[in-house]
């Protein structure tokens, strides 16, 4: 995986681990969580320029409308999951916000899969 | 279907708030995954690119009644889930030659270890838990 993937990455790790905690203790995220999935966020944006970069330089074969989808869709997670679990303030919101984090390296791998094996 | 009392909770509060965000998930990559099948080789592999298209609608119609309290249009739309995952799971495994690429719905869920196959059953066991 790219050092971009591995950062993001450890950055999920990082919040997952924070919303666990977060889960066990019945408490609810605050700043310093909503904080890091910003930073996560702004990476997130960062891949997306980075892979259209990359997509429409020279893609040697690979299928672009799904590498953009994934991109996309690596981009709009952490807003959805933001959005619904603010409506329910509870363990199961915060759960919400977890199933996020822990999607997102599932997309990094399966955007590493679709680029590399056309290399 | 009787009309839910006020004490009990929607399918889309508590636990169902994860399982309809889970649901979102699966509504937008089939779709994503489908639309792509379609619009740039529609003609490759008919079948499972039907099917695509068919889950993704299954899953767009779940997300949309768990997370608004519609427990029966739920229920049919998890029981429909539930029968393709285990069908086309076994078909695809059986007639592999009409399964020239995968759908979510391929080799029980494989492709999305295997969260597919297990998400309609707790689906189930979330819309009927309590209704009895």
């Amino acid at each position: 995986m790219s050092t971009l993937h591995i950062v993001l990455s450890l950055g999920c790790a990082l919040v997952l681990v924070q919303l666990i905690v977060l889960m066990v203790r019945d408490r609810l995220p605050g700043r310093i969580t909503y904080a890091l999935l910003a930073l996560l966020e702004l990476g997130l944006v960062v891949q997306l320029v980075v892979g259209l970069a990359m997509v429409f330089d020279d893609h040697r074969g690979v299928s672009v409308p799904t590498y953009v989808g994934y991109l996309v869709g690596a981009l709009v997670i952490l807003p959805l999951a933001a959005g619904w679990s603010w409506a329910e303030r509870t363990r199961s919101g915060t759960g919400v916000l977890l199933v996020g984090v822990v999607l997102l390296p599932v997309l990094f791998l399966r955007l590493h899969d679709i680029w590399s094996t056309h290399v | 279907m009787s009309e839910p009392s006020t004490t009990r909770r929607s399918t889309g509060a508590g636990f169902g708030r994860i399982l309809v965000f889970v649901y979102g998930v699966f509504a937008l990559s089939a779709t994503g995954r489908s639309s792509v099948q379609l619009l740039t080789k529609a003609s490759e592999a008919p079948v499972p690119y039907a099917l695509s298209a068919f889950a993704a609608v299954v899953y767009i119609v779940a997300t949309w009644a768990l997370a608004t309290d519609r427990r029966s249009v739920a229920l049919v739309a998890v029981g429909i889930e539930l029968v393709g995952v285990v069908t086309v799971g076994a078909a695809s495994i059986v007639w592999s030659e009409h399964f020239a690429d995968a759908t979510v719905w391929s080799d029980f869920g494989n492709g999305y270890g295997y969260v597919p196959l297990v998400l309609p059953v707790v689906g189930l066991w979330w819309i009927l838990r309590g209704s009895r």
